[in-house]
C-alpha cells in the first residue's frame, strides 16, 4: 500500500526539532538537495518505489505530519490549509463523513444539543437532526449494543463513550458481539462501527476517569484499534475508521483535545494500519503513541542537545501493529525504547515488546526497554498523578542507558 | 401454521436424540413453545428483522430455512452459513432477516433497538422483533433497551417467552414483579400478556402489535406465558429441580401443538391420517437431512482465519501458515474430515 512519506526536513510541527535535522542524516530515496525538497513532496510506496499517479497518491496527503509555522511571526493567511484544535479536527472529519454518507450516524451521551462533553460533536445535531446525532440514556452496554444492531442493519454508527473508562461497561457487547458477529455469522453480517472516546490520564480526573483501555481491548479478535495524537492524524484516522468495514476503536486523549495545528484544506484519509515517523534518527528507535508522543519529543530536545539522535515513531495503529515501519526502524538503529501511557502489566508495550522480539531479534543490540505507567490506580493528588505516567526525564535516562 | 409446529416439534425431538446418540455435540429444544415460535413468525412479514435469543428456530423454519440447512448448522459442516464457527442452534440467515444467535443473554435486545433506529431512518415499512426469556429481563440490557425504544419511539416488538424457568431458576426467584408485562408498562411501552400456548392468540397479538409498531412508530411488549417442557439444553436434566409429573403434564395436557390440532380437527380441516402422514414424512426428511449433513465435509482450515476482519491481517496470515506447517508435519494428529 502506498505510504505517505515522512518529511524529516525543514517544515515540521513545533514539537519536533527543525534545527537539529542534518541533511546528511535524512535518508530520502533520491539525491535531491534539502532546499529543493522543501518545495515538493514525494509519495513512496511501501516497497520503496516512487508512486506517481496512483489514485491513492492523489487522495493521500504526502505529509505524515502537517506543516506548522516555524515562528510566531509567520502569517497564517499566506500558508495553505487552516488551523484548528484537535477536537475541531475530529469534528471536521466526522462532519465530512456524515455529509458524504447518509448512513453515518452518531450515538452517545450528551452528543446532541450539548455537542458532546469534549465538543467533538458540536453543531452536528443542529445540522443533521437529532435522529442522526442521537442522545442516549446512561446505559453504555446497551447503546453500544444498539450501535452494533444498527451497524448490522446497514448504518455506520459512531458510538461515543463520554470517557473511555465508561466503555468498560460496554465490554460485553464489544467483546462478545462487536468483535465476534462477523465471524460467527460466517461473514453474513458486518459491523462497520466506530467506538471512540477520550481516555488516558488527565489533570486530576480521579482514578475512575483515567482509564487506559487499549490494554484491555487489545486481545479482542475482530476489532481494530488506533490512537490519534495530532489534529492531522485525528481527522485522517476518524475518516478512515468510519469508512472501514471492520469495527474500529479510536482512542483519543483528554489532554490533547486543545492541541492546535494547521491541517490541509483538501480531503485526506489516513491508513488505519500505519505508523507515523515523527522524527527520523540513527541511534535509537522510540515507539510511542497518543500523549506520550509529546513527552518523547520533549525528551528528544534534551537528547539532541546531549548528542543523541533518536528516531521517534508514533505507532498510531495499536492493533495491528505496523511492524513494517517499526521493523525498518529497528533494522536501522538496533535499539528500541517503548514509551506508553498504559500500565506496565499487560499493556500495549508488553505486546509490542513480544512482537519485536519475535520478529526482529537478530537486529537488536540491546534488550527492548519499555517505559509505562505504574501499575496503580491514578491518584488524585497532582504531584502523585504526574509520577504515575512516564516523564521526559525518565525517557532521557532510559535512552542514555540504552545507548551505552 | 399447524404443519410447521409439528415440523418444529419433530425436528426438536430428532435432533435431541441425535445429540444423545453423539452425532451432534449440543442442542436446545423449544418443546412447549412451538406456538410462540410459529404463530408469531406467521404474523410477521419477511422484511421484519428478527433478533432471537436461542429458543426460536421456529421463526426461521417459518421463513423457509430448510431442514437440511438446520442440520448443516448443527453439524457445522461446509454448507453451514456460519461456516462451522458457532455451536449448534446458533442459526443466522442474512437473507431471511434472522440475525445470528449469540449465546449471551439479552444482548440482542439493544441490537434490536439499534436496528429499529436504522429502519426508522430509512423510513421502511417494517419493524423489528426480538425474543427473550423471563430470565433475560433481569439483564441490564433489557431495561436500557426498552427504555430507549420508548423514548425514541422505535418500532420494536419485544416478545418475552415467559416459560417459568431460567435453567433451574424459577420465576419466583427471578423477579417479584407481576411478570414482565408490568415492566413494559413501567417504561411507558404498551404491553400485553398472552397465553403463549394458544397459537391463535399469539398470532392475533403479534399481528396487532405489528400494525401499532409500524403505524404509530412505537415499541410494544408481548409477554407470552408458556412452559419450558423440555430441558434447558442437552447439558441439563430438569428433573433435578422440578417434579417429573409437572413436566409430563405440560407436555401432554397443555401441549400447544395438540391444542391447535384439536381446534383444526374440530373444524374438519385435519384428520388422523393427515397427522400420521405428516409426522412420518417430516421424520423421514429429517433423518435424511441428518444423514446427508453428517457426510458433508467440515469447513476448510482457511475458514478459521477469514471473516475476523474484512481482510485477514498479517498476524492472522502468519498464524495460518504456522498451523499449516504443523498439519503437514503431523498429519496423523489431524482430523480426517476437515479439508486443509
Amino acid at each position: 500500500m502506498a505510504a505517505a512519506i515522512f518529511q524529516g526536513f525543514g517544515a515540521s510541527t513545533a514539537l519536533s526539532l527543525s534545527k537539529s535535522i542534518d541533511s546528511k542524516r535524512v535518508k530520502l530515496p533520491f539525491g535531491r538537495s534539502l532546499s529543493e525538497r522543501r518545495a515538493s513532496f514525494v509519495v513512496v510506496g511501501s516497497d520503496g518505489r516512487l508512486v506517481s499517479d496512483s489514485s491513492r497518491a492523489r487522495k493521500l496527503v504526502t505529509n505524515a505530519v502537517a506543516t506548522k509555522a516555524d515562528s510566531a511571526a509567520s502569517t497564517s493567511a499566506s500558508k495553505p490549509g487552516h488551523e484548528l484544535l484537535l477536537f475541531e479536527a475530529l469534528q471536521e472529519g466526522l462532519e465530512e463523513e456524515m455529509d458524504r454518507d447518509p448512513h453515518v450516524c452518531v450515538m452517545g451521551e450528551d452528543v446532541g444539543h450539548y455537542g458532546g462533553s469534549y465538543k467533538v460533536t458540536k453543531g452536528l445535531a443542529k445540522k443533521f437532526g437529532d435522529l442522526r446525532v442521537l442522545d442516549t440514556p446512561i446505559a453504555e452496554n446497551s447503546f453500544t449494543g444498539m450501535g452494533i444492531g444498527a451497524a448490522m442493519t446497514g448504518l455506520r454508527p459512531i458510538v461515543e463513550g463520554m470517557n473511555m473508562g465508561f466503555l468498560l461497561l460496554a465490554y460485553n457487547q464489544i467483546s462478545n458481539n462487536c468483535g465476534m458477529l462477523h465471524y460467527t455469522s460466517g461473514g453474513q453480517f458486518k459491523i462497520p462501527i466506530v467506538i471512540r472516546g477520550p481516555g488516558g490520564v488527565g489533570r486530576q480526573l480521579g482514578a475512575e476517569h483515567s482509564q487506559r483501555l487499549e490494554s484491555y481491548f487489545q486481545s479482542i479478535p475482530g476489532i481494530q484499534m488506533v490512537a490519534c495524537s495530532t489534529p492531522y492524524n485525528a481527522k485522517g484516522l476518524m475518516k478512515a475508521a468510519i469508512r472501514s468495514d471492520n469495527p474500529v476503536i479510536l482512542f483519543e486523549h483528554v489532554l490533547l483535545y486543545n492541541l492546535k495545528e494547521r491541517i490541509p484544506d483538501e480531503e485526506y484519509v489516513l491508513s488505519l494500519e500505519e505508523a507515523e515517523m515523527v522524527r527520523p534518527g540513527e541511534h535509537v528507535t522510540i515507539l510511542t503513541y497518543s500523549r506520550m508522543r509529546y513527552h518523547v519529543m520533549q525528551a528528544a530536545k534534551t537528547l539532541v542537545n546531549k548528542g543523541y539522535d533518536p528516531e521517534v515513531i508514533d505507532i498510531r495503529s495499536l492493533k495491528p501493529f505496523d511492524l513494517y515501519t517499526i521493523g525498518n526502524s529497528v533494522k536501522k538503529t538496533h535499539r528500541v525504547l517503548i514509551v506508553e501511557e498504559c500500565m506496565r502489566t499487560g499493556g500495549i508495550g508488553a505486546s509490542l515488546t513480544a512482537a519485536i522480539n519475535e520478529n526482529f531479534h537478530d537486529y537488536l543490540d540491546a534488550p527492548i526497554v519499555c517505559l509505562s505507567s505504574q501499575d496503580v490506580p491514578t491518584p488524585y493528588a497532582g504531584t502523585l498523578e504526574e509520577w504515575t505516567v512516564v516523564q521526559p526525564a525518565q525517557i532521557v535516562t532510559a535512552v542514555e542507558q540504552l545507548c551505552q | 401454521m399447524y404443519t410447521e409446529m409439528v415440523t418444529l416439534q419433530t425436528m426438536d425431538n430428532i435432533f435431541y436424540e441425535a445429540q444423545r446418540q453423539g452425532r451432534i455435540s449440543f442442542y436446545v429444544t423449544s418443546i412447549g413453545e412451538e406456538a410462540i415460535n410459529i404463530a408469531s413468525a406467521a404474523a410477521l412479514r419477511f422484511d421484519d428483522l428478527v433478533f432471537p435469543q436461542y429458543r426460536e428456530p421456529g421463526v426461521l423454519l417459518w421463513r423457509g430455512f430448510t431442514l437440511q440447512e438446520f442440520a448443516n448448522q448443527c453439524f457445522g459442516n461446509r454448507d453451514d452459513y456460519g461456516k462451522g464457527r458457532q455451536m449448534p442452534i446458533h442459526y443466522g440467515s442474512n437473507k431471511l432477516n434472522y440475525f445470528t444467535v449469540s449465546s449471551t443473554i439479552a444482548t440482542q435486545i439493544p441490537h434490536a433497538v439499534g436496528a429499529a433506529y436504522s429502519l426508522k431512518m430509512d423510513k421502511k415499512d417494517a419493524c423489528v422483533v426480538t425474543y427473550f426469556g423471563d430470565g433475560g429481563t433481569s439483564e441490564g440490557d433489557f431495561h436500557a433497551a426498552i427504555n430507549f425504544a420508548a423514548v425514541r419511539e422505535a418500532p420494536v416488538i419485544f416478545i418475552c417467552r415467559n416459560n417459568g424457568w431460567a435453567i433451574s431458576t424459577p420465576t419466583s426467584d427471578q423477579f417479584r414483579s407481576d411478570g414482565i408485562v408490568v415492566r413494559g408498562q413501567a417504561y411507558g411501552v404498551r404491553s400485553i400478556r398472552v397465553d403463549g400456548n394458544d397459537a391463535l392468540a399469539m398470532y392475533s397479538s403479534v399481528q396487532a402489535a405489528r400494525v401499532m409498531a409500524i403505524g404509530e412508530q412505537r415499541p410494544i411488549l408481548i409477554e407470552a406465558l408458556t412452559y419450558r417442557a423440555g430441558h434447558h439444553s442437552t447439558s441439563d436434566d430438569s428433573t433435578k429441580y422440578r417434579p417429573a409429573n409437572e413436566i409430563e403434564w405440560w407436555r401432554t395436557a397443555r401441549d400447544p401443538v395438540s391444542r391447535l390440532r384439536k381446534w383444526i380437527e374440530s373444524n374438519g380441516w385435519w384428520s388422523e391420517e393427515a397427522e400420521s402422514e405428516l409426522r412420518s414424512n417430516v421424520r423421514k426428511q429429517l433423518l435424511h437431512a441428518i444423514q446427508v449433513a453428517e457426510k458433508v465435509e467440515k469447513p476448510p482450515i482457511s475458514d478459521l482465519f477469514t471473516d475476523v476482519y474484512d481482510v485477514p491481517p498479517s498476524n492472522l496470515r502468519e498464524q495460518e501458515m504456522v498451523l499449516r506447517e504443523t498439519i503437514k508435519r503431523y498429519p496423523q494428529e489431524y482430523p480426517g474430515d476437515v479439508p486443509v
